[in-house]
């Protein structure tokens, strides 16, 4: 079939796409945005998170074809004039990157976190970020890092 | 599938002057965070196909015969291999070559590779996997290790016993009389899985003259390279690993996985290959931390004093060695614990079974050997009705001690500063679960308690464990640095293999390079086989290892910049001092510099950085000076348990743990809050189900790792005791975190409940106490 979908702002019409292929392998091997990680496929670790219209998913859960028509945003789609999204900053800056495997879910997931709460406590940082698994951090630096993002914007940094 | 370019890999360069000692950014930072850092599961290539694996769904069979016609002719497949392709070697392994490439007659473990097919579509590949015909013949699986270190099972390589280490110290028989006090336990743990997220991966790419590169994640690219060679029948010349992106290892990926596969099917075929591994597959694809049963029994005086140890240690290593014989070594060196005792006898066992095959995780057997000894230790406390921490800093290990291998305890061992700190953190304080957020509850948000029936515990735990390689393996890494001078300035370029698995080498690297020469601009070379090797990222021995490489080679550029420097200005070298872009007097007046002295020329040194030497333990009584250096570590775990429903909030996590040098202070607090974590796992969530041989959990549904949920603040105390041997003091830091996290957990839930828990990691129903009859 063909999928016609904006993926972080520019047009893609994509042919040949298969029934039953993710979106996740569609942004991977068809557009070509690799950032997007493959690490469960069953939507446990959330890796692979996107949004699709403004709403976080996990991409290996969504067929390519369900994007037909829809906006879809990933990690490579949130910095801007060339330089990363503070929540991004914000991880390099906290520490809390190791592997770096879970981060581009991370990023995209601590974005969504923060666009609807933007000064969450810890409990709702880690309730809000439990879909996200990371092997490395022990996940303190990623707390700390939604933190760190919250202040600066709060400060206007 | 669209393909476009081959990829241009992200520039590792960083221009901040960040030295040792600082929390340096990470240069491989922004391209992780956004998205453009390439893992080995993103390789790929124009014109690439991919592979995939077919593997036993039996634990045990003979294969009689393997079919591969129908799958051949399915259309978009370009080969499908089995053992009779494999062109040079048939088995391969990290330390004794045991393990078939793919299967030839028999399957020994479930997931054992059989054959591997290279389609133009992954679906393809696995359709063609369907309809490979193996024809076996089912055998009754050996999965008891207690049956197996009897050496006497037909089937099993060295009828089922890998290696029996004896430990003899003193007269534990003499000893007895001296003991008030025994306890005897036996304590078990299940199966751990290194569960990082990046699945095993990697690009094949076959070179014009027959040789093959391959781009993959692993922990050592050098011993990699040479079982890929060996089993291609390739010189290692015509073999190139290029070291891409590790989604995490965690021991895991030491042995190899997609290797020697990926470049077979690309040899064969003439065209690129990628393999990336299903979650699933992962589960299969890699080795497991080995499951334990450890008997221990101790003598202690009437005032707490221990007087002998006495432990047997069974480590199940499944199908294949890997490196179980090293394993159940370094499980026995530490298996009576951190602490000073004059009689200790130990014996471990490492079998084979038709279990899943284990070798390194984090830890490497002193996980295993910490968890018992820090058992048996509670349980003494409690019988001679001291606290905990008090039994353990009466009886702590000091510098000067003498350990069960009869090696004398060197290097720093803050032991009391360690516990001190644990014993004098206030608690945190008691939760009102009425009040509390259900979020904060045991069950969380499954909100299935108001606050009843909830117990709290607190359990310490101390771990000790030896730092790089031990017992006579006398490993190097190397490292080149050049200089020259772009824009008026010096650049540093470090080149050296030492895997980046995570853990912050490549910040190290550049730290040091600026530390040493006093540059601002560093960068680093990709990864791979044409430098010399830097031995693994194991064991906690990379920092140290290849500090010592980038220091060493670091000095050769300075010496030589600084000669040329003399020859220039006609001063003795032993004026002049190398400062940044200066060539610098005694007094620090600039005397010329060094793009002056260096013109269009650059300067490069390579360095061979060796620690001492080490010798094994003999096999008798198991003596030897067998370790370059040790680590310590404490945590004390503060646990919440719903006794009438078994669930378990852990409330914190405090650790305090000596470092030697914090070489980049926010990355080492990094490896102790994962690994503090990693424990936590092992202590209430982590298990491979395996019965008869096969796993029943292979995905993160079934497989629980922590989540941020689940995970509590982690206080903690970095102590930099400078260790005498190490480049800057530093001393290994990533597995300690790992050991003693599991049993102060269990501890603190002993505590909670005043069960005796044997079994790790604990699940609800082995703490439902109140309701049951």
């Amino acid at each position: 079939m063909r999928v016609n979908v904006t993926v972080n702002g520019v047009a893609h019409s994509v042919d040949h796409v298969w029934a039953l292929e993710s979106l996740l392998d569609f942004l991977r091997e068809r557009i070509g945005l690799r950032g997007t990680k493959n690490a469960c496929e069953q939507g446990e670790c959330g890796s692979c998170s996107v949004y699709v219209d403004g709403v976080l998913v996990c991409s290996c859960l969504v067929a390519a074809g369900q994007v037909e028509g829809r906006s879809v945003v990933t990690v490579e789609g949130l910095g801007s004039d060339g330089g990363v999204h503070p929540v991004q900053q914000a991880l390099v800056d906290a520490g809390a990157v190791q592997c770096g495997f879970c981060t581009p879910g991370m990023v995209v997931a601590a974005h969504c976190l923060l666009a609807g709460d933007p000064d969450p406590d810890d409990l709702t940082v880690r309730e809000q970020l439990s879909g996200n698994l990371c092997r490395c951090t022990g996940y303190q630096k990623i707390l700390d890092a939604v933190h760190m993002a919250a202040d600066r914007a709060g400060t206007g940094q | 599938m669209t393909v476009t370019d081959a990829p241009t890999r992200p520039g590792v360069s960083s221009t901040v002057f960040d030295g040792v000692g600082v929390s340096a950014a990470r240069p491989d930072g922004v391209p992780k965070v956004d998205g453009s850092f390439i893992y080995s599961s993103d390789e790929y290539h124009d014109g690439s196909l991919w592979g995939v694996t077919l593997r036993s769904p039996h634990p045990r069979a003979r294969i009689l015969g393997i079919d591969t016609s129908q799958a051949e002719g399915l259309d978009g497949v370009r080969c499908v291999l089995t053992h009779r392709d494999v062109p040079g070697s048939k088995i391969f392994g990290m330390v004794v070559y045991d393990q078939p490439v793919l299967a030839i007659d028999e399957v020994r473990f479930q997931g054992e590779p059989v054959a591997v097919v290279a389609a133009t579509h992954p679906e393809i590949a696995r359709r063609a996997c369907e309809l490979i015909v193996v024809d076996y013949e089912e055998l009754v699986p050996n999965t008891d290790p207690e049956v197996s270190l009897t050496g006497q099972v037909d089937g099993l390589p060295g009828g089922g016993l890998v290696r029996h280490v004896r430990i003899r110290h003193g007269d534990v028989g003499a000893a007895r009389s001296l003991a008030d006090v025994t306890v005897e336990g036996r304590y078990e743990m299940g199966t751990q899985d290194p569960a990082f997220l990046g699945p095993e991966s990697g690009l094949a790419v076959p070179l014009g003259d027959g040789g093959v590169e391959l781009y993959v994640s692993t922990q050592d690219l050098h011993r990699d390279q040479r079982q890929v060679a060996d089993c291609l029948g390739l010189p290692l010349d015509k073999v190139r690993l290029v070291l891409s992106g590790v989604g995490g290892a965690f021991g895991g990926k030491e042995d190899l996985s997609v290797h020697i596969h990926a470049c077979m099917l690309a040899l064969r075929t003439g065209r690129p290959v990628r393999m990336v591994y299903s979650r699933e597959e992962s589960f299969f694809g890699h080795v497991h931390r080995h499951p334990a049963i450890a008997d221990i029994e101790l003598g202690a005086t009437r005032t707490g004093r221990l007087v002998f140890t006495k432990v047997r240690l069974v480590l199940d290593g499944g199908a294949y060695t890997s490196t179980s014989q090293v394993v159940i070594a370094n499980g026995c060196y530490f298996a009576a614990g951190a602490y000073d005792v004059a009689n200790v006898e130990i014996d471990g066992f490492a079998t084979y079974t038709n279990n899943p095959p284990c070798g390194a995780m984090r830890g490497f057997g002193a996980v295993q050997s910490c968890y018992a000894i820090e058992s048996a230790m509670d349980k003494l406390a409690n019988k001679l009705g001291m606290h905990p921490l008090e039994l353990r800093m009466h009886n702590a290990i000091s510098e000067g001690d003498t350990l069960p291998t009869g090696q004398p305890v060197d290097g720093p061992a803050p032991v009391q500063e360690i516990l001190s700190y644990l014993r004098d953190l206030p608690l945190p304080e008691e939760s009102d679960h009425q009040a509390a957020d259900m979020r904060a509850r045991p069950g969380g948000v499954g909100n299935v308690t108001r606050g009843e029936g909830i117990r709290r515990g607190v359990g310490y735990a101390l771990g000790m464990k030896a730092i790089g390689f031990s017992g006579g393996k006398d490993d190097t890494c190397t490292a080149r640095v050049t200089v020259w001078i772009r824009d008026g300035e010096p650049v540093a370029e470090v080149y050296c293999a030492a895997p980046e698995i995570g853990q912050g080498i490549v910040t190290l690297e550049a730290q040091i390079a600026r530390t040493e020469l006093g540059v601002r601009t560093v960068e680093l070379r990709d990864k791979d086989t044409n430098v010399a090797e830097s031995g693994a990222s194991s064991a906690s021995r990379q920092s140290w290892m290849t500090a010592g490489a980038v220091v060493g080679a670091c000095g050769l550029v300075r010496d030589e910049i600084l000669e040329r420097a003399a020859a220039v200005l006609g001063r003795p070298v032993g004026e002049m001092a190398l400062d940044g872009s200066e060539i610098r007097d005694r007094d620090g007046r600039p005397l010329v510099s060094v793009a002056g002295v260096l013109g269009p020329e650059s300067v490069s040194h390579a360095y061979i950085y060796r620690h001492r030497r080490t010798e094994p333990v003999d096999d008798e009584r198991g003596q030897g000076d067998a370790h370059v250096a040790f680590a310590y570590a404490a945590h004390r775990a503060v646990v919440d348990v719903d006794v009438e429903l078994g669930l378990i909030r852990v409330v914190e996590m405090a650790t305090a743990q000596d470092v030697g040098k914090a070489m980049n202070p926010i990355a080492v607090e990094g490896q102790i809050e994962g690994g503090t974590v990693q424990g936590l796992g092992l202590a209430v969530m982590e298990e491979l189900q395996i019965t008869g041989g096969r796993i029943h959990n292979p995905s993160f549904t079934d497989y629980l790792i922590p989540t941020m949920l689940d995970v509590p603040p982690m206080p903690m105390k970095i102590f930099e005791f400078p260790h005498p041997d190490s480049p800057y003091g530093l001393n290994g830091v990533g597995e300690p975190p790992n050991l003693s996290s599991t049993p102060a957990i269990l501890n603190a839930l002993r505590n909670a409940t005043g069960l005796e828990l044997p079994k790790a990691p604990v699940r609800p129903s082995d703490l439902v106490t109140e309701l049951l009859p």
